[in-house]
């Protein structure tokens, strides 16, 4: 048992911190950046593609780094840190992470090697307006045309969606969920973007009768290795959501260093001392959890259970620090100019992107009478 | 970074498991499993066992009994034996007097007073509190004047947890009332239970039981060479003791231990023809719990993992805090579950109503104290705060 990182890990650690601290260093930085499409920057996308950030998961021969969970949770940490506005976790964990799980090695070598080398963006087009956290499709079908497979139906919200070059669309099939690879300019594909309220970008993904690739090979059913691909980027946003923790306390603590009212500075009062001793508290053993999910997946553990397990935790968590955030800050705290409002926004998406604290706790709650105790240590934790 | 226990660790698990469960009498960890109190035999005769063993007092410098093991070794070693229903070795001597003696105390006290320490062959307590210094300890009065070769005490402690079985107390005491800051004044005395002088009054719990005292000083004589370390110093010793007392205080097993019987009694209180184990909030409730514990848990092992020189990390404060407030919901959710039966407390023989239901409040409300004694949470906040945020 072990929790620290090891000289590599650290490198790369600092590496990150370096270009994305350089690129984010103020918060106006970061507001220019999502002000205008796509909502981050290409040259800081380029940078980390150089970096070897965005073909970090993947495996060699397909172009990648042939790193893991570990060093993808280092990464997200700084990425949440900052609150960089590239789309990490979303394009390279999640749609990258998918096509490097499922695809033929064709399509990893023409996909993943252009992600990695950060000339091409990827979205996953997975989300529908009638469904939640699901890890099969519903509202977009797949037909066979010849020997052209055909989708139709709408996807909402997709993360980059507009921006993506390449869009991987989960649709059903006579064989359950099955992925596909769709190109940005194909015909029938309408994307209508929009910001959403962390500045980021998300789109409607309207397709009708688009022509798409199959992804891997056959129709069976593709929801365990959608499910698989969740955990892992659920996993990567804990890391993400513990760095921005990380930020929204310490700037809150340095408020209260120096904000003065009543003739005296904030932290003279008991009050809010504690308030910010409770938000430490909640970041800790969100670390500890997101951590430790980050282990388990790289010693191939339950990914799923302790996916939702950090998810948990980081969620409480995150809810707590962001609220607390803001509260602690007063007017100030609620105003686009200062950041910390913009953490808690950043946090609220991430809890909502893939499955909030009680969606966890719901999936958590149906398996907690099958085991006597949690037991992190040791064998890989099962379910 | 790595998840799993190394093989050599994994060994050293099963080790003290097999140990805890084979070698520890099953009466008394039965007694402990049921939420009954042991008797003061008992407690003796469980530390003997596991001192017998060299598994008492790990922590302790190696030639005083102690094992050099790391701090994941020593974690192991703990949440075994909470697991186990093992009673941990007495705090008051393994992780309070008997490592200050080891650090602070001559050699003379070390011989006289470490082996019998370890083996219980000495019950102490801990003579800190008083009735107007609880959480500003440092405000504490009673005094010790010195008198020829004796130190002549008088005051009052209270709080004094399982004073009715101690053999002997140790105790701060103002010994320099001029003192610039209060707590320079302070010295660390420590004396037999029953000196002339020395009297002791019960104080009953919110459960109904005897666990804590008060205990006057008269004119109690205390040889001189009966100071711990150096005349005023007692602070600095003081501020060590509580810094252990805290990272043992997280608890962890002994939580897991509570939720995996609430889940086991769960099942067995049956409501409208379901079994309680079903409904949806109270697992709900279970997995968040759980889930908190198992943060609880990591934060644990990354804390001792990462105490450098045999400090407590800064975090402990929150294996304090937050390790306080779960074994108190571990507890509520056992009187939830017992629901209307909880109601039979203190029912007999007689009575149809299983035992863990009749236990379940008196604990519950007994484990008020965890959140105030060993530093109140506030307190650690205030440390937190201060300590770790700069505030
Ligand atoms: C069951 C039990 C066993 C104990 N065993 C022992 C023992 O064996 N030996 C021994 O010496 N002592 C023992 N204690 C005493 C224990 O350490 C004290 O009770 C504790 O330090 C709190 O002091 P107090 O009870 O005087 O509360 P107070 O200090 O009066 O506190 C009252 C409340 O005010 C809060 N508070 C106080 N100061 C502050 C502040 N500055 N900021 C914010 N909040 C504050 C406290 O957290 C608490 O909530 C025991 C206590 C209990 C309940």
């Amino acid at each position: 048992m072990d929790f620290t990182y090891d000289s590599e890990q650290n490198d790369l650690r600092e590496a990150v911190a370096g270009l994305l601290g350089r690129a984010y260093s103020d918060s106006e930085q970061r507001r220019r950046v999502t002000a205008t499409d796509p909502g981050f920057d290409e040259k800081t996308w380029a940078r980390l593609a150089e970096m070897g950030v965005l073909g970090l998961p993947f495996a060699e021969e397909d172009g990648g780094m042939g790193a893991g969970p570990i060093e993808v949770a280092v990464v997200a940490e700084e990425v949440g840190r900052v609150l960089a506005p590239e789309p990490f976790v979303e394009a390279v964990v999640l749609a990258g992470g998918l096509v490097s799980a499922v695809g033929t090695a064709a399509q990893r070598a023409a996909v993943l090697g252009p992600l990695a080398e950060g000339g091409s963006v990827l979205a996953l087009a997975h989300a529908e307006p009638a469904a939640r956290w699901s890890t099969s499709a519903a509202g977009v079908t797949a037909t066979q045309d010849g020997g052209t497979w055909r989708l139709s139906g709408v996807k909402e919200p997709v993360p980059n969606g507009a921006r993506a070059d390449v869009l991987v669309v989960s649709a059903v099939t006579d064989g359950g969920t099955a992925l596909f690879l769709v190109q940005g300019d194909a015909e029938g594909l309408t994307r209508t973007g929009y910001r959403t309220h962390d500045g980021g970008r998300a789109a409607n993904v309207t397709l009708d009768g688009t022509p798409a690739e199959l992804l891997g090979e056959g129709t069976a059913d593709r929801s365990a290795d959608v499910e698989r691909a969740q955990a892992l980027a659920r996993i990567a946003y804990s890391a993400e959501a513990v760095g921005a923790m990380d930020t929204a306390l310490k700037t809150t603590a340095e408020y209260l260093k120096t904000r003065k009212q009543f003739g005296v500075t904030l932290n003279r009062f008991q009050a809010l001392t504690f308030r910010a001793a409770d938000m430490y508290v909640s970041l800790e053993l969100a670390r500890s959890t997101a951590l430790w999910a980050s282990m388990v997946a790289d010693t191939g553990g339950d990914v799923v259970t302790a996916a939702v397990r950090a998810r948990l935790q980081t969620s409480r968590a995150g809810r707590h620090v962001g609220k607390e955030a803001i509260q602690l800050h007063g007017g100030i705290g609620v105003t686009a100019e200062y950041s910390v409002g913009h953490y808690t926004s950043r946090l609220t998406a991430i809890d909502h992107l893939l499955g909030d604290g009680d969606w966890a706790a719901d999936r958590l709650a149906a398996t907690v009478d099958s085991y006597p105790t949690v037991d992190p240590l040791g064998a890989p934790y099962t379910g | 970074m790595r998840l799993q226990l190394s093989p050599e660790m994994e060994a050293f698990r099963d080790e003290m498991r097999t140990f805890f469960t084979t070698q520890v009498p099953q009466e008394i960890r039965d007694t402990i499993a049921a939420h009954r109190h042991l008797t003061r035999d008992q407690y003796v005769q469980a530390q003997r066992v596991l001192n017998d063993a060299g598994l008492a007092v790990p922590h302790w410098p190696v030639e005083w009994g102690g094992k050099d093991w790391t701090p994941l070794q020593r974690h192991i070693w703990r949440e075994e034996m909470q697991l186990a229903n093992v009673p941990e070795p007495l705090a008051f001597n393994a992780s309070m007097i008997g490592p200050v003696i080891a650090s602070f105390g001559n050699q003379e006290q070390k011989e006289r007073f470490l082996p019998k320490t370890a083996s219980l062959e000495i019950w102490w307590c801990q003579g800190f509190s008083e009735p107007d210094a609880g959480s500003d300890l440092a405000s504490l009065r009673t005094t010790a004047v010195r008198d020829g070769d004796d130190w002549v005490v008088n005051g009052q402690k209270t709080w004094t947890t399982l004073g009715q079985y101690a053999d002997w107390i140790f105790c701060l005491v103002r010994t320099d009332p001029t003192a610039e800051k209060k707590q320079r004044g302070i010295s660390m005395l420590v004396f037999p239970m029953d000196t002339p002088g020395v009297t002791l009054r019960p104080i009953q719990l919110i459960d109904g039981g005897h666990e804590v005292n008060e205990v006057f000083f008269e004119d109690v004589r205390v040889p001189a060479e009966n100071l711990i370390g150096e005349e005023n110093r007692g602070w600095d010793y003081a501020k060590f003791l509580l810094g252990n007392e805290r990272v043992g205080i997280a608890r962890v097993g002994a939580t897991k231990k509570l939720i995996s019987q609430a889940k086991t009694h769960a099942r067995e209180v049956v409501v409208d023809g379901r079994p309680l184990s079903e409904d949806p909030r109270l697992t709900a409730r279970i997995a968040e719990l759980e889930n908190e514990l198992l943060a609880l848990e990591l934060t644990a092992l990354r804390v001792v993992a990462n105490s450098a020189d045999g400090k407590p990390h800064p975090a402990s404060s929150v294996l304090k805090l937050r390790g306080s407030e779960l074994q108190q919901a571990a507890t509520e959710l056992l009187v939830d579950i017992a629901g209307p039966l909880s109601v039979a407390s203190f029912a007999d023989g007689g009575s149809q109503v299983p035992q863990w239901a009749r236990v379940a409040t008196p604990e519950y409300l007994n484990y008020r104290k965890v959140s105030i004694y060993g530093g109140s949470n506030e307190v650690q906040r205030t440390i937190i705060a201060g300590t770790i945020l700069g505030l």
